[in-house]
């Protein structure tokens, strides 16, 4: 189908798109790769009467690292992402979870700040976000919010973006040297929307005692979730992944509709979160040895 | 507009197929700026400026691209709707991936139906044009 007519708005600097964006609000959608919003523009789902098209605005192309955080500008397309070196050595989550969204001709184009501004639930890149506890910059006229990616989504599509405000960068923790990674996925075929995902971080301090975890799991509720994995730092990883699996899918409230049942996306978090902590253990004790 | 229709329409790009029209088929797939991308999910006034080839000018008028003649030895096409589009991806996945496996063929073609062929021609096909490619380069 033909999208419905709508005007069309091509900023060239921030200050332009923010200007447009205070003046139309409501009435505006922000188109990047267009990825996302291209198909709903076509099947009207969304029919905005204006559309401002930031993909030419240069600012929002970076990747840098400062102090503590590696930020990503909202508008860098995913296969840039996933041939940066950067982040495959500071955020190494992030490099695994890419090669699993869409596919090699949307991914030159996609962008990770459109992935995360729409907020599908099974999406990769803000359950990535999340799993790491990165952070949402959002940008308006009038100022910058900061927002916790755990906060950040709130529902299925619904997010904490006012209609004034443009998702500006992202900021992804940097790994420790010492951390193992792990992001696995199951979906109807390769490069669909996740059934269900999981990605596991793990740390540690000596091999017998877990420093630091975190689990992550999409697709499975209205957004991409951290479990709260407390109880389980400072024990030892021998039988972790087995017990931790069965704990997260006892924490998850799984959605049901005509992707999957509740019961399957239970029985696919148990089964994910074992697979993604027993690779992201392995990769830590590789890591652990390799820096002594 | 639609960039596929201003293709196909104004400018009569005729192997600029259309399909799905939501990103998701892979027919309508060109290159932009050297990049494999949908042209159904962008509009004409998106790439103002833009360099763009479409499977026409993947090779010298009358002539056909190693790809193209890897498609014709191993029946890569069928119909050929699909055509066009996977020979626009292949262009700048093989630039990428000069030697790629099989595994990395079939990840790339997942970005595209094909309803008639089968796939495993294609990917034949591909890996070959791929091994002529590195010889004769
Ligand atoms: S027509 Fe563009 S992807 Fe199907
Ligand atoms: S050759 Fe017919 S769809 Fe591929």
């Amino acid at each position: 189908m033909k999208p419905v007519a709508f005007d069309y708005y091509r900023p060239q600097t921030l200050s332009e798109a923010l200007e447009l964006l205070a003046d139309k609000g409501d009435e505006a959608v922000i188109l990047a790769g267009g990825m996302t919003l291209g198909p709903m523009l076509n099947l009207r789902i969304v029919r905005p009467r204006a559309v401002i098209d930031i993909s030419r605005i240069e600012a929002l192309q970076t990747i840098s690292v400062t102090g503590s955080v590696v930020v990503t500008g909202a508008g860098l397309t995913q296969s840039e992402a996933l041939s940066s070196e950067i982040i495959a050595r500071e955020v190494p989550l992030l490099a695994m979870a890419l090669p699993w969204v869409g596919h090699f001709q949307t991914r030159n184009r996609g962008t990770l700040g459109g992935s995360v501004a729409h907020a599908d639930p099974s999406a990769e890149i803000p359950l990535a976000l999340v799993a790491c506890g990165g952070t949402v910059v959002l940008q308006s006229r009038w100022g910058q919010r900061r927002i916790g990616a755990r906060q950040f989504f709130v529902g299925a599509l619904v997010t904490q973006r006012r209609p004034d405000e443009m998702i500006m960068a992202l900021e992804w923790p940097r790994s420790a040297p010492d951390a193992g990674h792990a992001f696995s996925e199951i979906a109807q075929r390769h490069g669909d929307f996740a059934i269900a995902a999981a990605a596991c971080t793990v740390r540690l301090a000596k091999p017998d005692r877990v420093e630091q975890l975190v689990v992550g799991i999409g697709g499975v509720e209205d957004r991409p979730v951290a479990i709260d994995v407390s109880s389980f730092l400072g024990q030892a990883p021998g039988e972790m992944a087995a017990k931790l699996s069965e704990y997260a899918a006892a924490s998850v409230s799984p959605m049901d509709d005509r992707s999957a049942s509740a019961a399957y996306r239970t029985a696919l978090t148990k089964v994910l979160v074992e697979r993604a902590v027993n690779s992201a253990l392995s990769i830590a004790r590789l890591q652990r040895g390799r820096l002594q | 507009m639609l960039l596929c229709d201003f293709l196909r329409h104004e400018l009569h790009a005729f192997a600029v197929h259309v399909g799905c029209e939501h990103g998701v088929c892979g027919a309508c797939t060109i290159l932009i700026e050297g990049r494999a991308v949908r042209s159904c999910t962008q509009y004409a006034a998106q790439a103002d400026g833009a360099d763009i080839v479409t499977a026409e000018g993947l090779a010298p008028p009358g002539t056909l691209n190693e790809v193209q003649r890897a498609f014709m030895k191993h029946h890569a096409l069928q119909c050929g709707f699909c055509t066009p589009g996977i020979l626009c991806s292949v262009a700048h996945f093989l630039r990428q991936t000069p030697e790629p496996d099989e595994r990395r063929v079939r990840e790339m073609l997942s970005g595209h139906i094909c309803r008639c062929t089968g796939y495993t021609s294609i990917v034949t096909a591909i890996l070959e044009a791929a091994a002529m490619m590195r010889k004769g380069s």
